[in-house]
C-alpha cells in the first residue's frame, strides 16, 4: 500500500505543526500486553500503548505488519485474545454492553469509505445518531449539516454516495463518524484509495479536526501529515511496536534498524 | 460550485435511421428481418382471425356459436363460475369488495404520481389480508359463513398466490438470516428446514398436507383443507425465498457490516437498516421470479380437490352442452395468468429503477 507515497506526502509537506492538545490530560486509551492470533498466526504480539485525551498518534509500518488489525481491536471490530484494552475507562471484553458503549465513543474511518450506498449523504450521517443515540430527527439533521459544512460539502447532502468523488465520499465518512460526537477517531489509511488530487482535501479536514482537540489514531503513510499533526509516531513491524517517538525525532533520528530501513525505503522516492 | 443551467442535448430519433441501424445493418440482418417478418405476418393472420374476426362474442347459448373462430360465449356464460367457484351468488359482493380493495392497493403502484401510493401499497401488504380474513369466510359482523370448500376459480388462485407470496417473504428472510447466524443451533435448524422443503416437489407437499397431516395432528385439531394447503405452499415457498435472499446477503461487502458495527448499530438495526435493504434490492429479480413461479404453481392444488381457475375451467370444458371449447378455456386461463404475472414483472422493474441509487459496489 505504499506505492505512491511520494506524491501523497507532498500534499502536506509544507505545513506548520498543529500545537499539541494533550498537555496535562488524562489517559483515554490503555493497551496493556495485548496479543492477538488469527488461528495459529500470531498477528499482534505484546502491544503496549497509552494515549492521552487529545493526543494524535500516527501508526505506520510495512504492509501486513498488523496496523489495521491493531486499530480495529480498539473498537472491537477484531477481538484480542490476551492482555487488556481499556477505552474511556471501559475494558473491552466479550460483554456486548461494553462493546456498544465503546463503539458509541469511538468513530472510525475506513480505507474504502464504506458509506451506505442506499442512503443519501444526510441519511448516512443521521442514521446512527437517530437509532443509537436516540437524537430527534430534526436535531440530528441540523447537527449533520453542521458537520457536512465542516468537511466542506453541505451542498451534497441529498446526493447518494455513488454520485460523489472518492475524496467527497471520504469526507462524508468522516462527517458520519463525527455525527456520533465520538471522543476518539480511528483512521485506517483514509487516503490510500484516493487519487493524489483528492488526498489534500481529506487531509485538510483531518488537520482541522486535529486542531480541535480530537483524540486521533491514524494509520497512514502520509509522512507530511504525520509531521504536521502527530504527537507521536508509532512504527510497527511483524505485529510488534518497534519504535515510538515524536515525529521530529522519528524522522531525523530513528533508533531501530528496521525503522531506518523502512524510512529509507519510503523517503527514497 | 456554481450550478450550470446548460441541459444535455436531446437526441432525436429518426425512424428510417433507426430501422437502417437496427433491422437492416447488414445483408444477413436484412435477411433475418424479412424472414421473421414473413413468419409473424403469416401466423398472426390466422391467429387474429380465430381470436377476433371470426369469433362469436354475442349470444347466450351454445348454438349461437356458429362461426369458425373462437366461441367466447363459453367464457362469458360461465364467467361467474370461473371467478367465484361455488361461492354463493348472494355473497359474491364480499369477494368483489376484496377485488376492489386489491385493485385500489396495487393499481396506484403503476402510476408514478399517484399521491400517497406508498400507503396504498402498505395497506395491500398488511391490511388487505386482515380484511380478507374477515370478509371472505364470514362468521363475523353478521356475515354468513361461506365454507372454504365453496371457494374456487380466480378468487381461490389469488388467495393461494397472495397469501403464499406475502407470508413466504418474511419467513424466507428469517430463514436466510438464520442460515448465516453465528449460533450453531439456529443455523442448523434453518439449514435442515430449507434443505428438506426445497428438495420436495410441491405436489408431494400438497398431498402430505391434505392426506398425511391430519394423521399426525392431535385428536380434535383439524384445519380445513385449504388452510393445510396454504401452510404447505407457504413453507415450501419460504425455503426457496430464503435461498434467493441469502444470495443477496452474501453479496453485501464486509465493509458495510463493519461500518454499521463501528457506528454502534446492534444486530437488528444493522440488519434492518443497512444489510436487508441492500440485499433485497439486489435480489428483486430473483424474488419476483419465485413469486411468478409460485403464482403458476398454485394450479397444482387441483390434485387435492381444490378448484382454482384452471380447475374450474377444466371441469367445464367437458360439459356436453358446449362442443369443442377446450381451446377457448385454456386460452382464457393462460390470459388470466399472463395478466397477473406480467403485472408483477412490470411492477418489479419499476421498483428496481426507482431504488437504483447509482452505486456499483
Ligand atoms: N481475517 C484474517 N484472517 C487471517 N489473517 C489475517 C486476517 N486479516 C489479516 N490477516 C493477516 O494479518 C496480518 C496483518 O494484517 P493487517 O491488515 O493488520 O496489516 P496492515 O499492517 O494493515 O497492512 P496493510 O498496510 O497492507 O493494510 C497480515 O499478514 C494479514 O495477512
Ligand atoms: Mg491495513
Amino acid at each position: 500500500m505504499g506505492n505512491n507515497m511520494s506524491e501523497e506526502s507532498q500534499a502536506t509537506e509544507q505545513r506548520t505543526p498543529v500545537p499539541s492538545q494533550a498537555e496535562g490530560k488524562s489517559d483515554i486509551i490503555r493497551v496493556e500486553g495485548m496479543h492477538k492470533w488469527y488461528g495459529d498466526f500470531h498477528v499482534l504480539q505484546d502491544l503496549n500503548l497509552t494515549v492521552k485525551q487529545g493526543e494524535r498518534i500516527v501508526i505506520c509500518g510495512p504492509s501486513g505488519s498488523g496496523k489495521s488489525t491493531f486499530i480495529r481491536c480498539i473498537n472491537r471490530l477484531e477481538e484480542h485474545q490476551q492482555g487488556k484494552i481499556i477505552v474511556d475507562n471501559i475494558e473491552l471484553t466479550d460483554d456486548v454492553r461494553h462493546i456498544d458503549t465503546v463503539r458509541r465513543e469511538v468513530g472510525m474511518v475506513f480505507q474504502h469509505f464504506n458509506l451506505f450506498p442506499h442512503l443519501t449523504v444526510l441519511e448516512n450521517c443521521c442514521l446512527s445518531p437517530i437509532w443509537v443515540r436516540k437524537t430527534p430527527r430534526k436535531e440530528a439533521e441540523a447537527d449533520a449539516m453542521e458537520y457536512l459544512k465542516r468537511v466542506k460539502i453541505p451542498d451534497q447532502a441529498n446526493k447518494y454516495p455513488g454520485q460523489l468523488s472518492g475524496g467527497q465520499q471520504q469526507r462524508v465518512a468522516i462527517a458520519r463518524a463525527l455525527c456520533m460526537k465520538p471522543k476518539i477517531m480511528l483512521f485506517d489509511e483514509p487516503t490510500s484509495a484516493l487519487d493524489p488530487e483528492m488526498i489534500k482535501e481529506v487531509l485538510d479536514v483531518m488537520i482541522e479536526l486535529a486542531g480541535s482537540g480530537m483524540t486521533m489514531l491514524c494509520v497512514t503513510h502520509e509522512m507530511g501529515f504525520a509531521k504536521t499533526v502527530a504527537d507521536r509516531v508509532i512504527f510497527m513491524d511483524g505485529g510488534e511496536i518497534v519504535e515510538e517517538a515524536p515525529p521530529h525525532e522519528f524522522f531525523t533520528n530513528p533508533q531501530e534498524p528496521r525503522t531506518q530501513s523502512f524510512l529509507k525505503q519510503i523517503l527514497q522516492h | 460550485m456554481a450550478e450550470s443551467t446548460m441541459k444535455p442535448p436531446k437526441i432525436a430519433i429518426d425512424p428510417v435511421a433507426w430501422m437502417r441501424q437496427n433491422l437492416f445493418s447488414s445483408w444477413y440482418n436484412s435477411l433475418l428481418t424479412v424472414f421473421v417478418g414473413y413468419l409473424v405476418i403469416t401466423s398472426a393472420g390466422p391467429l387474429f382471425t380465430w381470436l377476433f374476426f371470426e369469433a362469436t362474442f354475442l349470444g347466450d347459448k351454445p348454438s349461437d356459436c356458429s362461426g369458425t373462430g373462437a366461441c367466447w360465449l363459453f367464457i362469458s356464460e360461465r364467467l361467474n363460475f370461473f371467478i367465484y367457484g361455488f361461492f354463493p351468488q348472494e355473497h359474491q359482493w364480499r369477494v368483489d369488495f376484496m377485488f376492489g380493495l386489491m385493485a385500489l392497493s396495487f393499481v396506484p403502484q403503476f402510476i408514478e404520481r399517484f399521491p400517497g401510493r406508498k400507503w396504498f401499497g402498505l395497506f395491500g401488504l398488511t391490511g388487505l389480508p386482515v380484511v380478507g380474513y374477515f370478509m371472505i369466510p364470514g362468521g363475523w359482523f353478521g356475515l354468513e359463513v361461506v365454507e372454504s370448500t365453496k371457494w374456487g376459480g380466480l378468487m381461490l388462485t389469488l388467495i393461494l398466490a397472495y397469501i403464499g407470496i406475502i407470508a413466504s417473504l418474511p419467513i424466507g428472510i428469517l430463514l436466510a438470516l438464520g442460515r448465516r447466524s453465528e449460533m450453531p443451533i439456529i443455523r442448523g435448524l434453518c439449514v435442515v428446514f430449507i434443505e428438506v422443503w426445497r428438495a420436495v416437489p410441491l405436489i408431494t407437499v400438497l398431498f402430505m398436507a391434505s392426506v398425511m397431516l391430519p394423521l399426525f395432528l392431535p385428536e380434535g385439531v383439524n384445519f380445513e383443507k385449504l388452510m393445510r394447503a396454504l401452510i404447505g405452499i407457504t413453507l415450501w415457498q419460504s425455503a426457496y425465498m430464503a435461498e434467493v435472499i441469502r444470495g443477496g446477503l452474501q453479496a453485501i461487502p464486509r465493509g458495510q457490516y463493519e461500518a454499521a458495527d463501528a457506528l454502534g448499530l446492534g444486530y437488528w438495526k444493522k440488519t434492518g437498516l443497512i444489510i436487508l435493504p441492500q440485499a433485497l434490492k439486489m435480489v428483486i429479480p430473483g424474488i419476483v421470479n419465485t413469486f411468478i413461479s409460485l403464482f403458476k404453481d398454485t394450479t397444482l392444488v387441483l390434485i387435492i380437490g381444490l378448484f382454482d381457475i384452471l380447475g374450474t375451467v377444466q371441469s367445464t370444458v367437458t360439459d356436453p352442452a358446449w362442443q369443442n371449447v377446450a381451446i377457448e378455456g385454456y386460452v382464457f386461463v393462460a390470459f388470466c395468468f399472463w395478466v397477473f404475472c406480467f403485472g408483477i414483472s412490470r411492477y418489479s422493474q419499476n421498483l428496481e429503477r426507482k431504488l437504483d441509487t447509482g452505486h456499483k459496489t
